[in-house]
């Protein structure tokens, strides 16, 4: 397409706007339906990467991290737990070994039990937190050795629970991708039949400005603006709602879990505006395919 | 400017039109008579590219009508004014919008053009009438504005099909007027038409050639209308 053509498309032409009549009714439904998508799509989007950062966090967490717990009497639990430390420091690919203060494991327990519970009198194992470095450490090994030093212990690197949640999780995204691909061709495939019955709905129009000397690309310019920018406001507008609306959902904290924490995070809030440019040049494609071959049809 | 060699038509129930030859050379005034349903307006058509030959060639501007794309056609389109019979106008735009429409698809700038539009809005007598929408027009309004778009373009040629079909002779005086006047502004003219006062009215303000369809066939119609 030459430069002047794409000005013209954009900036557009009042006078040839004018050639075809307006269609109240198509072009309240085209608002209607790239709004519509555009409002889903915002929350495929929010769902894909809520879940791609999940899935992300997850296994990152998962690689670097685990938690071994002592099992011991009370008298043994100070020895073991100082034996299991000196083993885990002498691994490699272990970065950081801490066992945990009795604070911190009443904490966790704390929305378990409530925080008036005296937990510090019960007969808690002992954590040790531990986390990788970058080349990982042979979790197998660790655990074979731990066995033989401090029977007391057992390696949880937490692969038995997570595994199957980031995959989850991934398959989340995955989904939400296909969405958006689906609410794409949809939303092809609804500009594509409003074009169609607006060519058909104005075949005098076009037979006139056939007569009088108009090229092709001429009248197909006059549906193609049209309908793109129909596509471009109402996805716009689906886009604010749709945005408005993540925004108002509950924001991501501990307590709720992963289900709060669906929305956009920093810069993430830039990509739905991606939305209305791309169902533009959806509709834009859609009405271009659907404008040549009716025009070609025509004598 | 327009040839017709051997021309043929034939519609699918029947032959229409049968080895047909003619130019129309530049600057001639051509009446195209016949009864009705006997191919004046396929004639026509067959002479500005709307519809193509079964046989023979059509030519137009020394270029073969049937190899034209849809793009030249519509690039000839402009260098043929046609006065259809029914007008064809849009009908949600007013008369003045409608005359300007070959300048607008030609992508010309109108704001240009507004002298020209005036000046030939007052020859044909709708200064009055530019803001009417083409429905509030009298039958004789819609053939003068229809004329007008016809040559806005400024076209070597003008085609115009029954223009006085459904006017009063008064008014189709004014028409055949308008059309003469193109004429002797070196246009070349061919108009279809069943009446015979307004071609015998015509041979006193110009030298016009009468071609008459009868029997398939194109003739050159005697002096003796």
């Amino acid at each position: 397409m030459s430069e002047g053509r794409l000005r013209k498309l954009i900036l557009g032409d009042a006078q040839a706007d004018r050639v075809v009549p307006p269609s109240g009714f198509t072009a309240q439904l085209t608002l209607f339906v790239s709004g519509a998508m555009a409002f889903l799509t915002v929350f495929a989007l929010a769902l894909s990467m809520a879940s791609g950062r999940l899935a992300d966090q997850w296994a990152e967490e998962l690689a670097r991290a685990a938690t071994l717990r002592i099992n011991a009497p009370e008298a043994q639990r100070a020895a073991q737990t100082e034996a299991a430390l000196e083993i885990l420091r002498q691994t490699p690919g272990v970065a950081t070994a801490r066992a945990l203060t009795g604070e911190e494991q009443a904490a966790l327990l704390a929305p378990w039990f409530g925080a008036g519970v005296p937990v510090g009198d019960l007969p808690l194992p002992q954590l040790i937190e531990v986390t990788g470095d970058d080349t990982g450490y042979d979790a197998q090994g660790l655990r074979l050795r731990l066995q033989a030093e401090v029977p007391g212990a057992v390696l949880d690197d937490h692969t038995r629970w997570r595994a199957p949640l980031v995959d989850a999780a991934q398959a989340l995204r995955r989904l939400a991708w296909v969405s958006i691909l689906l609410i794409g061709g949809a939303t092809a495939a609804m500009i594509t039949l409003a074009a169609n019955a607006a060519l058909a709905a104005n075949a005098q129009v076009i037979e006139v400005l056939r007569l009088v000397g108009a090229l092709d690309s001429y009248i197909a310019q006059a549906f193609i603006r049209r309908f793109t920018l129909r596509a471009l406001t109402g996805a716009a507008a689906g886009v604010v709602l749709g945005m408005a609306g993540v925004w108002l959902m509950p924001e991501a904290s501990a307590e709720g879990g992963f289900l709060t924490g669906l929305g956009f995070q920093g810069f993430g809030w830039l990509v739905p505006l991606l939305i209305p440019p791309l169902g533009a040049l959806v509709a834009f494609a859609a009405t271009t395919r659907a404008a040549t071959k009716r025009l070609g049809e025509l004598s | 400017m327009i040839e017709l060699e051997n021309v043929g038509y034939n519609y699918g129930g029947g032959e229409l039109l049968n080895a047909v030859s003619v130019q129309l050379a530049p600057g001639s005034f051509h009446f195209l008579t016949g009864p009705s349903g006997a191919g004046k307006t396929t004639l026509l058509k067959l002479c500005y590219g709307a519809l193509n030959p079964t046989a023979g060639r059509v030519r137009a501007f020394n270029m073969d009508v049937h190899g034209l794309d849809r793009d030249q056609m519509a690039y000839l389109r402009r260098r043929v004014g046609v006065v259809h019979q029914d007008c064809r106008f849009l009908d949600h735009l007013p008369v003045i919008e409608n005359i300007a429409l070959p300048l607008l698809v030609a992508g010309r700038e109108l704001s240009h053009e507004e002298a020209n539009l005036k000046e030939l809005l007052n020859w044909v007598g709708l200064s009055e009438r530019a803001h009417a929408l083409p429905p509030e027009l009298s039958g004789g309004e819609r053939q003068r504005a229809a004329l007008a778009r016809s040559v806005i373009l400024s076209p070597d040629v003008i085609i115009a099909d029954e223009p006085t079909g459904n006017v009063d002779w008064e008014m189709s005086q004014r028409l055949l007027q308008l059309l003469v006047e193109l004429n002797r502004m070196g246009k070349t003219i061919l108009v279809a038409t069943h009446d015979l006062s307004l071609i015998r009215a015509a041979k006193n303000q110009v030298q016009a050639r009468v071609l008459r369809i009868s029997n398939r066939q194109l003739q050159l119609a005697g002096a003796d209308l």
